[in-house]
């Protein structure tokens, strides 16, 4: 480590925040395509199915017990779904907006990786704090880049000029104009009560005080975090339902709708144009995950075996253990999207709306107001 | 040339490109794409607060002009008839009234930064914290009054619009 400490400390930091990068972006790649099997094998046992299980490789799959049992579990499929992506014709119809037609990808998935970047994974390996960019705006800039995701499948419907997937554009930006407003509301009860927009120092102030969705370990039961409990329960139940439609989930994935839209918003698209759009997705998915994790569920901590504070020098396994936590809790929320996908209907669409205007956000407005008249009373 | 000043002249060059680009776009007469370079105008000057320390303002730029606003424009204008727009003539009227308010508004800016106090404005009192900000926006004889003002505004064009909207009042 001896050429690391001879760099001034700008070049260092540029060459740690480039690792990051790439210490994160790689594993959640990794994860989106795992994502999608596991979307596949859990439809499958709730429809009491097999699900994938064709894919063999060649020498891996003739080891005795490991083979089989690989081949079983689906666990090569990720793979050659990619290589099919890549392979399969990339047609482009003759009636569609080019430039928009090729730019709607992209512009669908790169937001989804951007919102990762001021998500603390972990707590420090070493000097370096786990989180790409430390924002004191954190997530004000998490908000912002995600209300630019809605141009990625609006842009998506206008550039295929016909009329199923323009419907869906429109359909999924009025959604997601909707529900932002709402989960931007459930979230000002957590500002209220950590007092900082540091998705750090939020945190930070959950380790001490207890979880915000349930703020009953860790500083023993006062008056103050009994009283929070129905605003946390409320705040977090608003931004997991937002959360939800945001990412074009069912129940509200109104700009898809299969059985009337032909899948809405990427009808025209085909091989990895769509393959872009379905990991962009996904990835939207593990940044709401994440975000709920950091926001609600403490982060990185756990409130027993003094797992809720930074390691001290030399405990690095404890770092590794703390990103090992965060993964944790990121993957129970995805099991719980994918559990919801196949267990409930979708909505109409007027009933999508007024689920949106008519009750999530007066419930939202209304919990600030009681979290600020509990925060004000306890005097703090 | 410092690397702040570099990242200045160059986020000032694109919202200046882009700004033109969404008014007079020599491509396309798409009113789609002059809503997209005003998306990217946007963003650009969200660049610019970034270097003023104003990570706030940056924030809420992207959030509500380009996150929110703009969406509700590409909106209108998707479900509007768009063919129209494309095949219209720009006429002398508007470009006499255009070029008159541009020359008027920048009269106004360059007379400002002639006769302002540029040292004084380069360290800027409130440093891109939020409780700064808020502390400066709600403390009595700040800019409590103006800020109050500015949202009874906004209430009224709330109910303006929502008034206006209704087919019709019972």
């Amino acid at each position: 480590m001896a050429w690391l400490d001879s760099l001034s400390p700008q070049t260092q930091f540029v060459f740690f925040t480039l690792l990051k990068i790439a210490c994160v972006l790689g594993p959640l790649l990794t994860l989106v395509a795992y994502a999608v099997l596991a979307e596949r094998k859990v439809s499958a046992l709730i429809q009491d199915r097999v699900g994938p299980n064709r894919v063999n490789l060649p020498l891996i799959g003739s080891i005795p017990v490991l083979g089989p049992f690989l081949t079983k579990l689906g666990f090569w499929h990720p793979l050659v779904d990619g290589v099919k992506s890549f392979i399969k014709e990339d047609f482009t119809p003759a009636h569609v907006r080019k430039i928009y037609f090729w730019l709607a990808p992209a512009i669908s998935l790169v937001p989804a990786f951007l919102v990762i970047a001021v998500i603390p994974f972990g707590s420090t390996l070493g000097a370096q704090k786990m989180v790409i960019a430390d924002l004191n705006v954190g997530i004000l800039y998490t908000f912002g880049i995600v209300s630019l995701g809605v141009y990625g499948i609006v842009l998506a419907g206008y550039a295929a000029n016909s009329k199923f997937p323009f419907l869906g554009g429109i359909r999924a930006s009025a959604q997601m104009i909707s529900y932002e407003i709402a989960m931007g509301m459930s979230v000002i009860p957590v500002f209220l009560v950590v007092g900082d927009l540091n998705l750090g120092k939020i945190i930070e102030h959950q380790a001490q005080n207890g979880w915000n969705v349930l703020p009953i370990f860790g500083g023993g039961f006062s008056a103050q975090s009994l009283l929070l409990i129905p605003c946390g329960v409320i705040s977090f139940l608003i931004f997991f339902i937002s959360a939800l439609a945001e990412t074009n989930r069912l129940p509200f994935d109104m700009a898809e709708s299969e059985s009337e839209l032909v899948s809405g918003y990427h009808t025209e698209y085909s091989s990895m144009k769509f393959g872009m759009f379905f990991i962009g997705e996904y990835a939207n998915m593990f940044a709401g995950a994440a975000m709920m994790t950091t926001l609600f569920l403490g982060g990185w901590t756990l409130p027993f075996l003094g797992l809720d504070v930074a390691p001290a020098d030399g405990e690095w396994w404890k770092g590794l253990l703390h990103i090992g936590i965060f993964m944790a809790k990121m993957l129970g929320f995805m099991f719980t999207f994918i559990w919801i996908r196949w267990m409930l209907p979708r909505f109409r669409y007027d009933q999508l709306m007024d689920l949106g205007w008519r009750r999530m956000i007066p419930l939202a407005l209304a919990n600030i107001i009681l979290t600020a008249a509990v925060l004000a009373l306890t005097n703090r | 040339m410092a690397f702040p000043d570099i990242l200045f002249y160059l986020f000032a060059f694109l919202t200046l490109l882009f700004g033109a680009l969404v008014v007079a776009n020599p491509f396309s007469r798409n009113p789609v794409t002059s809503a997209m370079f005003l998306v990217l105008t946007i963003c650009a000057m969200a660049g610019l607060f970034v270097l003023l320390n104003a990570f706030f303002l940056a924030a809420v730029q992207i959030l509500v002009y380009a996150g929110a606003v703009m969406v509700l424009f590409l909106f209108v204008i998707m479900l509007l008839d768009l063919k129209e727009e494309q095949r219209r003539k720009i006429n002398l009227f508007g470009i006499v009234t255009g070029m008159g308010s541009v020359l008027g508004l920048g009269f106004l800016l360059m007379r400002t930064i002639w006769g302002g106090d540029l040292e004084q404005a380069a360290n800027p009192s409130v440093i891109g914290d939020t409780k700064a900000l808020g502390l400066e926006l709600f403390t009595k004889g700040q800019f409590l009054l103006p800020f109050e003002i500015v949202s009874v505004l906004l209430l009224v064009a709330m109910v303006g619009v929502i008034l206006l909207s209704k087919k019709e009042l019972k």
